[in-house]
């Protein structure tokens, strides 16, 4: 109770003070929602290298499928693997506890992860891994730093290692202000730029299930808003007519 | 077509009959006619009176979207989250409805804002209109809590914290501020419990008491009458008949006016539901798509935008105790309104530069800590904030003073309108 308290008074006032985070530079994921092709690879990505570990429970596959162009028999040969039916949700088998004890934190589900932390993080996040020796997992990131997460795809992009402007860094957690450059120490199986798609597809692919609905609203969109500008302009000739009388 | 003509009169005779029936036993076509067609509203009313329209309009919005978003919405600390999703996901028309909802909230504060403004500019809270201005007050109030009990309800991170701050602040109350916190959470920290009464209040207590005071508002307006842009009683010139020179019925004249008010504002309303719900953060937080987590805060806690004036006095303040007493004076100022403005003229266009000079500089202030209210406190910013709560205040506290001295000009005895 008291330390809710103290968070509490803290969060009241000096706001700045929890303000970390969002000062790393993030790139410009510049993705397509409406790109199906790229969507699908999204999908394929998500399922192989995230639904491991992260659930996205709130994506129901067959909804997912039938938004991205799949039929169900597509569906089901390509991104389900475990048994799940159609209609299920993309929930996973890890076990909360076991997560906490491998990772130190349970995955977090992805489901939204794009709407509170915006498609530039994610992407810039996928391609700041380096490697750190001090990390229990071998790699740190540089804009979430002394994360959790160890870096899944370094299979695909080889081992980053960052360069750092002026003295090395010491302490953990406080490099990112000297962050200069990565350098690819070891090459993956993707060129860097193949890599970026790789990483700009899965994004894309968060974005969509974040908020599915988001194709058909921009969709509805024309025709609801030609209609009230018509419905507006009637207004206005039939006020226009009724306030010829008023002198 | 004798025979189809005689059809319409049979069928128009009908209706004439019912209509009868209903008058014998129902004010029916009496209350029609006293509110709606034999209402005289003045003819010069400007762009600044379709907010009060456009207000009923939200209020009917949000009570209909709220109902079909009640019935798939759950208010457990466990499931309401989850309930949020499924509506966006897999309730046809989920996601229409709770951005109607959701962007109508924002839509509220912006056409109950502009509403006022207008009371302030044309002096509409002036004798005799005080009870009038005062329900207006306390739908304002009820709609501040309407938006804090809903604002809870997604369960998101930043409701979570957004009440934890907002209820901590009656911890300021001396002696029994403790008490009072956990009284109104109903736990020692906000849980399932707080969401639950939250709930209770936001889809029927408040709603209920927000409709009967919309009545009343419209009742009180009626009996006194529209106030104007020239602040002009037109009951004063009548002609023979007992109608007001420069009084129109508000139906047909105001409610086809009116209907093009709405058009506008639907554009508008639409163009942010399919096209920027969110409008980047402002109306639906980046922080409140992760769930409520009483263990993390959000980055950066801020209130929605339209508490964000009052929210940046609250941080002005050294004193966490005074910071919330002004604060809550901020707010309930407004309701004096008509006692402490000493003016003998209504309308901004009749006033002198004295009254001119200091609404602009509150419309100023005003919006400038909308801004600040947003943005993490910096030195330069909590001065910025204390110099525009100075301004902010000097506009209430002055105001005695400066009605009384300034140069008023001489008011027309009947309105300025010219036909288009």
């Amino acid at each position: 109770m008291r330390t809710k308290l103290l968070v509490l008074a803290a969060a009241l006032a000096p706001v700045a003070a929890f303000a970390a985070g969002g000062e790393a530079h993030l790139d410009h994921a510049n993705i397509d929602i409406t790109n199906k092709a790229s969507l699908q690879r999204g999908a394929s990505n998500f399922v192989n290298y995230c639904l491991g570990c992260h659930s996205a429970k709130y994506v129901r596959y067959n909804r997912m499928a039938a938004d991205l162009g799949l039929t169900e028999q597509q569906l089901i040969d390509n991104l389900m693997f475990t048994g799940e039916r159609p209609h299920d949700t993309m929930r996973i088998g890890i076990n909360a506890d076991d997560a906490k004890r491998w990772f130190g934190v349970v995955p977090p589900d992805l489901s939204l992860i794009a709407r509170s932390r915006g498609a530039d993080y994610i992407y810039t996040f996928l391609r700041s891994f380096y490697a750190d020796p001090a990390k229990a997992s071998g790699a740190n990131n540089i804009v979430l730093p002394g994360t959790a997460m160890p870096h899944v795809l370094w299979e695909l992009q080889g081992v980053q290692e960052a360069v750092w402007a002026g003295e090395p860094a010491n302490a953990q957690g406080d490099v990112r202000h000297e962050f200069k450059e990565f350098k690819l120490a070891t090459p993956g199986k993707l060129s860097p730029e193949e890599y970026d798609d790789f990483v700009r597809d899965t994004v894309n692919f968060l974005e969509y299930i974040a908020e599915p609905a988001q194709l058909q609203r921009r969709a509805l969109g024309f025709p609801v808003i030609a209609f009230l500008v018509f419905f507006t302009l009637l207004a206005y000739a039939l006020k226009k007519e009724y306030w010829k009388d008023v002198k | 077509m004798a025979s189809t003509s005689k059809t319409a009169k049979a069928a128009g005779g009908r209706l004439a009959a019912l209509t009868g029936w209903i008058d014998d036993r129902f004010p029916m076509t009496k209350l029609w006619k006293e509110q709606v067609s034999e209402y005289y509203a003045p003819k010069n009313m400007d762009f600044w009176y379709f907010f009060g329209s456009l207000a009923l309009l939200v209020l009917v919005i949000q009570i209909l979207t709220g109902i079909f978003l009640t019935m798939n919405y759950k208010p457990a600390a466990a499931d309401a989250f989850g309930s949020v999703e499924y509506i966006m996901r897999d309730v046809e028309w989920g996601w229409l409805i709770r951005y109607m909802h959701s962007t109508g909230a924002s839509a509220f504060f912006i056409v109950v804002y502009l509403h006022m403004f207008r009371a302030l500019l044309y002096g509409s809270y002036q004798k005799p209109r005080e009870l009038l201005w005062i329900f207006g007050m306390l739908i304002y109030f009820l709609l501040m809590g309407e938006a804090f009990f809903g604002y809870l309800l997604p369960w998101g991170n930043m409701s979570y914290w957004g009440a934890q701050v907002i209820v901590s602040l009656f911890g300021a109350v001396p002696v029994v501020g403790d008490a009072l916190t956990e009284w109104i959470r109903g736990d020692f920290y906000i849980s399932d419990i707080t969401l639950n009464r939250f709930f209770a209040l936001h889809v029927i207590a408040l709603p209920l008491a927000l409709v009967f005071l919309v009545i009343a508002h419209l009742m009180a307006l009626h009996e006194v009458g529209s106030n104007n842009p020239d602040g002009v009683e037109i009951k004063k010139v009548k002609g023979p008949d007992g109608i007001p020179l420069d009084g129109i019925p508000f139906h047909p004249y105001y409610t086809v006016k009116d209907m093009v008010g709405v058009g506008v504002f639907l554009i508008l309303f639409c163009l942010v539901i399919f096209y920027a719900p969110t409008m980047g953060g402002y109306f639906l937080e980046h922080a409140n798509f992760d769930p409520a987590n009483s263990l993390q805060t959000p980055p950066h806690i801020a209130p929605v935008w339209y508490f964000t004036p009052f929210y940046a006095i609250l941080r002005a303040v050294p004193s966490k105790s005074l910071g919330a007493l002004l604060m809550g004076l901020a707010v309930v100022l407004f309701v004096f309104l008509p006692w402490l403005d000493r003016g003998k003229v209504k309308s901004v266009r009749y006033r002198g530069p004295l009254f001119k000079f200091f609404l602009a500089s509150f419309a100023i202030s005003f919006l400038a800590l909308g801004y600040l209210g947003m943005q993490a406190p910096t030195p330069l910013f909590t001065n910025l904030a204390r110099l525009f709560s100075v301004v902010y205040f000097a506009f209430f506290l002055l105001m005695p003073w400066y009605t009384s001295v300034d140069k008023t000009k001489p008011v027309p005895t009947r309105v300025t309108y010219h036909a288009h």
